[in-house]
């Protein structure tokens, strides 16, 4: 199997020489309809990753922008929930000029990693976590926003300090929306497209997710490899807002 | 040390961020160990008041100090923060955290160096002696009005605060539960006496509990006396 070029059509929009990725070949790999699975692991694995760091980075921003009043705190929220509605090639050309091998960044972490986060399983990370990002920023915030302002006043004149009535009190009130973000965010990751074609090219086991696989077996008139992943994603999606719908519904009654 | 009084010098003007009506509150008072009631008509700047002094509400201008301990002053620009203070406040909603047992309630406003064992032994044991002991392991949407108050009252006392404010916590209640649980507050707050405040607007609670009162109309104090005087009658 062919693991060093971006392979698939089209890639007229999409061309990794200028970025400093070498295509030997741009041959079209023929997948087998047992070669699904293998998209589908990838596309897990990568949402799972990407849902940790939108965790970490998200409840954070989220929690800052919820409590603490700030010059260009509506900037910031501006930032965050952009990639909502920014066409996907416009997010991947800024990741790529942000995050390529040419860029600081891309170059600092090649020479720690020894591994380019541009077309890499990094790069369809990074991908995921710009889409999930803006969910997880406006839910948990809301979640956030919603709990009882008197409680963690409470908790302060208990002596808490504020970040110990974050973490004791406003935190665990909002769990609910706090799940609820999480998984909207592994959905979101899961089915990322554009994002991930433009940073992280389409390579068969290596950045080729199932979204992109999809792509790849309808323009070849392969629909049967494309149903197991199709069926897969659309079931978990549904179960996933199914999930988020109670307990965001449950979290609102008294 | 826990005969410090408290003195209190507020201003605070309209349009201040977070305030809800056009009020301007202009009050200074001592409050000497023992409690005081502030009382006057809902809007007249009461709970306004007792938020200067926790620290959650910073006044424009004025001086907050226990004693020669100095909270705010806006000459100096000081300003201890909130969880500093060791004031107990029993919020008018008494504000349990719902996703804690009562005796969790009880044990988190004890200080962080007593070991966690020790804290659950003094928080059952201030539950014992507010007579809601047996509430120790079950969560606040279980509780009675009457038991809720019980709890919040044993959270702070439990915490051994400098100063104590009490927002109106015995509103909610009938008549014959009120006159007891203020029977056994003023009880336990006469074993080791602070400056306590008590807000309210019905004569019967003040007098009950209190040992002076200071009114309050429309953010400024109109009188001050003591209740031997029988400022009510």
């Amino acid at each position: 199997m062919d693991h060093t070029g971006c392979s698939s059509p089209p890639s007229t929009f999409m061309r990794p020489e200028a970025f400093g990725v070498r295509c030997p070949h741009s041959r079209y790999e023929s997948l087998t309809s047992s070669m699904e699975l293998g998209p589908l692991l990838l596309s897990f694995e990568i949402a799972a990753t990407a849902t940790v760091l939108a965790a970490v980075i998200g409840i954070t921003v989220a929690a800052v922008l919820a409590n603490l009043r700030f010059p260009g705190r509506d900037l910031v929220d501006v930032l965050f929930t952009a990639p909502i509605v920014m066409p996907p090639t416009v997010l991947g050309y800024y990741v790529l000029v942000a995050l390529g091998r040419r860029s600081v960044l891309g170059q600092a972490f090649e020479w720690l990693t020894g591994t380019s986060i541009v077309f890499t399983k990094v790069g369809a990370v990074v991908a995921a976590v710009i889409g999930a990002m803006p969910l997880v920023v406006k839910s948990v915030r809301t979640a956030l926003e919603e709990t009882d302002p008197t409680l963690v006043l409470a908790a302060r004149t208990l002596g808490a300090p504020p970040l110990r009535a974050f973490f004791t009190i406003q935190l665990p009130l909002a769990y609910r929306g706090i799940a609820a973000a999480l998984m909207l965010a592994f959905a979101r990751s899961l089915g990322d497209f554009g994002v991930t074609l433009m940073v992280a090219g389409n390579i068969p086991g290596e950045t080729q997710t199932a979204a992109l696989a999809i792509y790849d077996a309808i323009q070849a008139h392969r629909e049967d490899d494309a149903r197991l992943m199709i069926a897969v994603l659309t079931g978990l999606v549904v179960v996933l807002l199914y999930v988020v719908g109670k307990l965001t519904a449950r979290e609102r009654s008294p | 040390m826990s005969a410090a009084t408290l003195s209190v010098r507020v201003s605070l003007h309209a349009r201040q961020r977070g305030q809800e009506r056009g009020l301007d509150l202009d009050v200074a008072f001592e409050v000497p160990p023992g409690v005081t009631v502030l009382f006057g008509p809902s809007g007249a700047g009461k709970s306004r008041t007792l938020a200067c002094i926790a620290g959650i509400v910073r006044p424009q201008r004025g001086r907050i100090a226990l004693g020669d301990d100095v909270w705010f002053d806006s000459d100096t620009g000081e300003l201890l923060a909130i969880h500093r203070r060791r004031v107990a406040y029993v919020f008018q909603s008494l504000a349990l955290f719902p996703h804690m047992t009562a005796a969790e309630n009880v044990a988190y406003g004890i200080p962080r160096d007593v070991p966690p064992p020790e804290r659950r032994r003094i928080a059952v044991e201030m539950l014992t002696k507010m007579r809601v002991a047996h509430l120790s392991d079950r969560r606040p949407r279980t509780f009675s009005g009457g038991e809720a108050q019980r709890v919040a009252l044993a959270r702070a006392f439990a915490m051994r605060p400098r100063v104590m404010l009490l927002d109106e916590p015995f509103s909610a209640l009938d008549v014959g539960v009120k006159k007891e649980l203020l029977r056994e507050v003023s009880e336990r707050l006469a074993d080791d006496p602070i400056p306590t405040i008590l807000v309210t607007h019905q004569p019967e609670e003040a007098e009950l509990l209190g040992e002076r009162v200071v009114f309050i109309e429309e953010g400024r104090i109109t009188r001050t006396a003591s209740m031997s005087e029988g400022p009510f009658r």
